[in-house]
């Protein structure tokens, strides 16, 4: 008999006394990095809050430009792919390694919708010229410094969607892993972990859309 | 016989560069942390060579404001907010808790390969045309500036994560892998500091992170968030970079002042006064860190009672500060002091550190900032806090633990000699300094007017004393590495905390049986009964 073929040899690292341990102690971490996260989006949001209170009207203006449909969309998908996510932890607490492995699935196609629809609606803003700072040449928006709106959007929108394209990256990678046979009701810490950071990805979100899609 | 330790086995340059080993990490930052000091202070020198006249023909002001740059940014970014979190805390922390490594010996390791790039980035930037901004990157001018400033700075950002990658790790550590017995109250003193420097760590970096990558964006796209005429602050930029940089100065001198908790009761032979009061005097800083940035913005035109606050503010931090001091102090009283080379830079820290933290009351006060802004009291003041307060602090835990790291002693002789020049040294070059500062001369400049020529040559002897003080300093340290293993006991200094209990150097594991905490990390009569 092979001796890695029990998951208690190879799973729990040497440094720690138990299994437990080593699960609170990546849970600590993984906590300690999404503040981290919520930091360094806080900045943004602090450079909003300024911009936003020195040009009220150029952001009711600018928001006009912007589809409130496809900032639904968004929001839809992405509760969507957090849903899935979480019933594929569930289901490896059952050891039911076919059906995580369908609803990583499902995540990550729900992930490549909201990526492949915000590129789409990216490129017709640029298209109009709706470009940050310099490059900005639309004239459809009223007031001063109107490319400000749009120089808040793509730093803000663009930073989240990096934030999901690594996401999916780490959770294909899970695939991966519990095809393999990583994962068990044993040990599922990456799983866990990466849920906690697919998450917040979600929530930061569903504070973005009101603040560009619904302003006023 | 000598048994096998964490430096033997594995052997080989693979071995340690893929090592997951909490103490040879250490080593690795030991030696890239070194490299970068010793190319900060070679910047130091050129430029006190430059000002040992007015109008150097040595260099163009152009050259001069690229060295200063370069000098901070090395100085700051990879010398002093790594050295003694990622070398002595690495190596010590684990120790000292009794626990086997850190929570993520991974993390930890990629901690130093991203420090390595983040300050190989940084060295790039000489290549390209280095920054001349100074270290603090103010817009207008860094956008506008021909120098590589995005080469630099992503330089820096990359070298952050590092920071927080070993905080993440520090806290989860002295959270979930202390050993049996050791309760929050019988933690080493010196953890209490690095685990309030981590907290800093973690929360500061990011907004130091999306700062720089906003000066980036700024500089590429020209998105106008520090640009007036594009509906932009300048003076934002200054905001969020203090909101980081002031904090930082504490990620800098906490696990100095943790350094200097564990020294002066070991080397007076007394528990530490206070011990609580010192342990949360540290958290009491970290938390105090957030609320100050504005002191660095007087003269920037921020509001009139935004500065009346911020000053306030700033006058509070002197009170953990002072605790502190009080508490070290009345330690010393009626302690049986031995001036081994620990201990005597654990005593020029405080001379140091106290003259630092006084005259930065004058900077935090609204009127007498005013006068001394922007002058060199403002690098007098810093000097004495960081090279005076923090790196005192890493020179007096590096010989301390010196010999638990590489189971060798140094000379006694030359390690004092080198302290006696440092001091000197350090002294002579910097205390001039306040007093030009007060007399107006403008701090980055490559030149000033006649009637400072006398002080600014002190200043430059000054600086050379202090190099030869560190160059004798470097040599005492290397020399002993070839001295012979055997003959060290496993605790020179008789302290109290774990890591003395384990063998010099420790074996890979850290301690061949697990350690159970019966008594304190001070509590030396309870040392004396058990031996009897
Ligand atoms: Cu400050």
């Amino acid at each position: 008999m092979n001796m890695n073929d029990n998951p208690h040899t190879d799973a729990l690292q040497h440094h720690f006394a138990d299994m437990e341990q080593q699960r609170e102690s990546a849970k600590l971490g993984m906590w300690l990095f999404l503040i981290t996260e919520l930091l360094l989006f806080g900045g943004l949001f602090g450079f909003y809050t300024f911009y936003r209170a020195s040009n009220p009207e150029i952001f009711y203006n600018a928001h006009s430009t912007l589809d409130v449909k496809f900032g639904a969309l968004y929001t839809v998908v992405l509760i969507l792919s957090s849903i899935t996510f979480a019933l594929a932890i569930y289901h490896i607490r059952e050891n039911k390694r076919k059906q995580t492995l369908m609803l990583l699935g499902a995540t990550v196609l729900f992930g490549v919708i909201f990526l492949a629809v915000k590129g789409f609606e990216w490129a017709h803003h640029i298209h109009l010229g709706q470009l940050p700072g310099k490059y900005y040449t639309f004239t459809g928006i009223q007031g001063t410094n109107p490319h400000i709106f749009y120089s808040a959007y793509y730093m803000m929108t663009g930073l989240h969607s990096l934030h999901v394209l690594g996401g999916l990256a780490v959770i294909l990678w899970l695939m991966v892993r519990t095809r393999r046979g990583d994962f068990s009701s044993y040990y599922f810490v990456p799983l866990e972990m990466t849920g906690l950071y697919w998450h917040l990805v979600d929530m930061i979100w569903i504070y973005l859309f009101p603040l560009f899609y619904l302003v006023g | 016989m000598q048994e096998s330790s964490y430096l033997d086995q594995p052997r080989g340059l693979k071995s340690w560069l893929l090592t997951l080993d909490h103490k040879r990490i250490a080593i690795l930052y030991l030696i890239a942390v070194a490299i970068y000091f010793l190319a900060g202070s070679v910047f130091a020198l050129l430029i006190r060579t430059i000002l040992a006249r007015p109008e150097n023909p040595l260099v163009t002001a152009q050259h001069y404001n690229q060295i200063f740059t370069l000098h901070g940014a090395i100085m700051i970014f990879l010398f002093i907010i790594p050295a003694t979190p990622a070398i002595l805390g690495n190596f010590a922390l684990p120790l000292m808790i009794g626990a086997r490594d850190v929570a993520f010996p991974r993390l930890n390791l990629a901690s130093w390969y991203t420090y390595i790039i983040g300050s190989l980035v940084i060295l790039y930037s000489l290549h390209s045309g280095a920054a001349d901004t100074g270290w603090t990157f103010y817009t207008p001018y860094s956008t506008q500036s021909n120098s590589s400033v995005i080469t630099t700075t992503l330089g820096v950002f990359i070298a952050g994560f590092s920071s927080v990658f070993t905080g993440i790790n520090f806290i989860a550590t002295v959270h979930k892998l202390r050993a049996p017995g050791m309760t929050w109250f019988k933690m080493p003193l010196f953890v209490w500091s690095l685990y309030a420097t981590s907290i800093i760590q973690v929360l500061a970096t990011p907004v130091l992170a999306i700062t720089l990558v906003l000066l980036i964006l700024e500089r590429v796209f020209g998105v106008g968030i520090f640009d007036p005429k594009m509906g932009g602050d300048p003076v934002l930029f200054q905001h969020f970079f203090w909101f980081y940089s002031h904090p930082a100065v504490y990620i800098m001198i906490l696990p100095a002042m943790g350094v200097i908790s564990e020294l002066i009761p070991v080397f007076a032979r007394r528990k530490i006064f206070g011990y609580s009061a010192i342990a949360f005097s540290s958290l009491a800083i970290a938390f105090l860190s957030f609320l100050v940035w504005g002191h660095h913005m007087f003269v920037s035109g921020e509001a009139e009672i935004a500065s009346v606050i911020f000053s306030l503010l700033t006058f509070l931090v002197a009170i953990p500060s002072g605790v502190k001091i009080f508490n070290w102090t009345a330690t010393l009283y009626k302690g049986r002091i031995s001036f081994d080379p620990p201990m005597v830079y654990a005593l020029m820290f405080l001379f140091l550190f106290a003259i630092g933290g006084l005259t930065g009351l004058f900077l935090g006060a609204l009127a007498s900032d005013v006068h001394v802004s922007d002058t060199y009291f403002v690098v007098a003041h810093f000097h004495y806090v960081m090279m005076g307060g923090a790196m005192m602090g890493l020179l007096g835990g590096l010989h301390f633990w010196w010999p638990k790291i590489f189971g060798r002693m140094y000379s006694r002789f030359w390690s004092l000699t080198a302290a006696v020049l440092v001091f000197i040294g350090f002294n002579l070059t910097f205390f001039p300094q306040f007093i030009l500062g007060m007399k107006g001369m403008p701090r980055r400049y490559y030149t000033y007017l006649p009637q400072y020529k006398p002080l600014n040559v002190l200043s430059t002897v000054g600086a050379y004393v202090l190099g030869v003080g560190l160059v004798v300093l470097v040599w005492c340290l290397l020399a002993s590495l070839k001295r012979k293993r055997q003959t060290l006991s496993n605790n020179p200094w008789n302290a109290g905390t774990l890591e003395w209990t384990t063998t010099s150097p420790p074996p890979t594991q850290n301690f061949k049986t697990q350690p159970v905490v019966k008594h304190g990390p001070y509590d030396y009569e309870e040392m004396v009964a058990e031996r009897t």
